[in-house]
């Protein structure tokens, strides 16, 4: 293949990281934005969400479509709970204290993972697809000075993935709606803005903590649900989700939804590209060092207004 | 006895204790001990930028690596002896720390932990790119034969136990020195109140950045004695799980205080030892340790036998 169309094909593949790592990473920031707490645990809802959709996936026979409809349902629902549930039960005995916090959702962590790993095993296992057609692509060449189309071997991608770059924008959009246009999101952003004088008018708080620590690890579990057909699911696949939400957080600015949606892209697309042409651990060393670098000169972000 | 001495007492009667039990010990404990002494060097180490200097780092396996493979590569790549190895590590470890602390420092609270995560994920890669020296995961054994230093034979047990003890009873005797001196002082000062202690016109960076320096300098000691202890150099001794054992350690001992360390270490390796006759998911018990301890123990078990028995222990 020539230069042209394997870029293209590299920007296709990194527009899937990118989907479902705008979920992921929206989630993370949600939580961030809102409790002023950071995640750490944020990929283990990841891979339980993945785990979760292959058990769910394994419970209803004949097509495909049908498993995998149901654990988009239900999986991410299943997993806010468990959220919820760590939510009353630790996070808020600590009151959200942030250092203790961290230390806590990495035990949370441990937990999580070691409990698959006892229950669901070591192996990796697949989800099937509920469409997966190959569909070519065509590439534009100059012949005689003029543009022909043609199809060039190996240039193509499925249905599904596209399907799951669709998705992820919907979701995207429904959250942003969620937050701006509905009663919810207001008490929402209002205890992002201030925390005290939202308790003074009476918002339940803790009810919107316990909400949002959900609503941010259902849309990890759900980016997991979408991505289980294309990459299996395996109880240590949390760790690169995780880091991967943290550098797109923290580039797009710390608890800024919109420029972490186009944090999540640029780093998407530009994972997918760099990983196809260098070695992908020199590329994640270069995007952590970034990260820090970022952290410590630029602490609101590449994207993010400096606070007053 | 005045204060000064009961403590005194105290923290040289555990290192005679330790030194006592090498005779005692059967074989599996007495090489379980030299282990956790080494370990609760790090967790010493690491207790003084957490538990005195109150900056929690998630990055300190950068420096017991940097100390690892610092005198690791020395030995396998360059044919060095052992002692310019270990030192080569000490200093290894004190460059990472020092150019990690004047980066980090310069952001504080939950951006100075990401900022260490990151740093010591971003050295743990590059343990597994340069593949082709530090062998990877995988890692590299160091033979017995370039483990003798100055005619003692490290890999023998009890030339080890006491090597452990060595390294275990300077870091220990370091902390409670520290404790004492101005320097000291001024490291709980700005754990205290930050504000307050550069209002009375110390230079709160610099002695962060001291803290960091020997913080890290003593994992490091630790990392690299562990390497030449035990012979083996592996690119798991870089990773996250490394940077949250010492912090997990120290929390259950109880940060700030100098015993917590050991006694943390201790705690957590016998149980990890114990339940893992049970489970093979043994880092479960480590994941609900520290979510009770930051529950309920927030002091760790040395800092409520302080709440409650002896207010003056260090």
């Amino acid at each position: 293949m020539e230069f042209g169309p394997y870029l293209m094909l590299a920007t296709l593949e990194g527009a899937v990281t990118a989907a479902v790592l705008a979920l992921t990473a929206v989630g993370l920031s949600l939580v961030f934005g809102v409790m002023r707490v950071v995640n750490v645990a944020h990929g283990e809802f990841f891979m339980l969400g993945a785990v979760l959709a292959w058990w769910a996936a394994g419970l209803v026979g004949g097509h495909p479509a049908l498993g995998f409809g149901l654990a988009i349902l239900v999986v991410p629902i299943l997993v806010g709970l468990i959220a919820v549930a760590a939510d009353v039960t630790i996070l808020k005995r600590i009151d959200y204290d942030p250092e203790r916090t961290i230390v806590a959702t990495i035990g949370i962590l441990y937990i999580i993972q070691q409990l698959t790993l006892m229950t669901y095993g070591p192996e990796a296992r697949p989800v099937e697809a509920p469409f997966n057609t190959r569909l070519a692509l065509p590439w534009f060449e100059f012949a005689d000075g003029r543009p022909q189309i043609y199809w060039p071997w190996g240039l193509s991608t499925t249905s599904y993935k596209l399907g799951v770059i669709g998705a992820a924008a919907a979701v995207l959009v429904g959250v942003w709606a969620l937050m701006t246009h509905t009663r919810i999101g207001l008490l929402m952003r209002a205890t992002q803005l201030d925390r005290e004088m939202a308790l003074a008018f009476g918002i339940p708080v803790e009810r919107v903590y316990a909400l949002v620590f959900g609503l941010g690890a259902g849309l990890a579990a759900l980016a997991a649900v979408l991505i289980v057909p294309i990459q299996q699911a395996h109880y240590l696949m949390g760790g690169d989700p995780l880091l991967l939400s943290f550098i797109v957080v923290i580039i797009g600015g710390l608890g800024s939804l919109p420029g972490t949606v186009v944090a999540a892209i640029l780093i998407g697309v530009s994972d997918g590209i760099i990983s196809v042409f260098f070695s992908p651990t020199l590329a994640k060393i270069l995007a952590t060092l970034l990260v820090a670098l970022v952290l410590v000169f630029r602490p609101q972000g590449l994207f993010g207004a400096r606070r007053a | 006895m005045s204060n000064t001495k009961k403590t005194l007492v105290l923290h040289l009667g555990l290192l005679v204790v330790l030194f006592a039990l090498q005779f005692v010990l059967p074989a599996y404990h007495h090489g379980n001990l030299a282990r956790i002494m080494v370990l609760a060097a790090y967790a010493v180490g690491y207790n003084i930028l957490f538990g005195y200097t109150g900056l929690l780092s998630l990055g300190h396996a950068l420096f017991f690596a940097a100390g690892m493979y610092g005198m690791g590569l020395m030995i396998n790549q360059f044919g060095a002896a052992p002692f310019p190895a270990l030192i080569a590590g000490l200093l290894a470890g004190a460059l990472v720390s020092l150019a990690l602390g004047f980066l980090a420092l310069r952001t504080e609270g939950v951006a100075f932990m990401i900022v260490t995560l990151m740093f010591a994920q971003a050295g743990y890669l590059t343990v597994l790119y340069f593949g082709t020296y530090t062998r990877g995961d995988e890692g590299f054994v160091i033979q017995q034969a370039e483990r003798v230093l100055w005619c003692i034979d490290l890999s023998d047990p009890t030339n080890r136990y006491f090597a452990a003890f060595l390294i275990f009873g300077v870091s220990l005797l370091l902390t409670l020195r520290l404790v004492q001196t101005p320097f000291g002082r001024v490291l709980i000062a700005i754990r205290e109140n930050e504000e307050r202690a550069r209002m009375l016109g110390y230079d709160v960076f610099a002695h962060k950045l001291a803290a960091v320096v020997l913080s890290g300098t003593i994992s490091a000691m630790a990392g690299a004695g562990y390497g030449l202890l035990f012979g083996y150099v592996g690119a798991s001794f870089a990773s996250v799980q490394y940077s949250i054992f010492p912090l997990l350690w120290v929390l259950l001992g109880g940060a700030g205080t100098v015993l917590g360390p050991f006694v943390g270490t201790l705690f957590m390796f016998y149980l990890i030892d114990l339940s893992s006759g049970l489970t093979s998911a043994y880092m479960l018990i480590a994941g609900v340790v520290l979510v009770l301890l930051t529950l309920f123990a927030p002091q760790g078990l040395v800092g409520e036998l302080r709440n409650r028995l002896w207010k003056e222990l260090p």
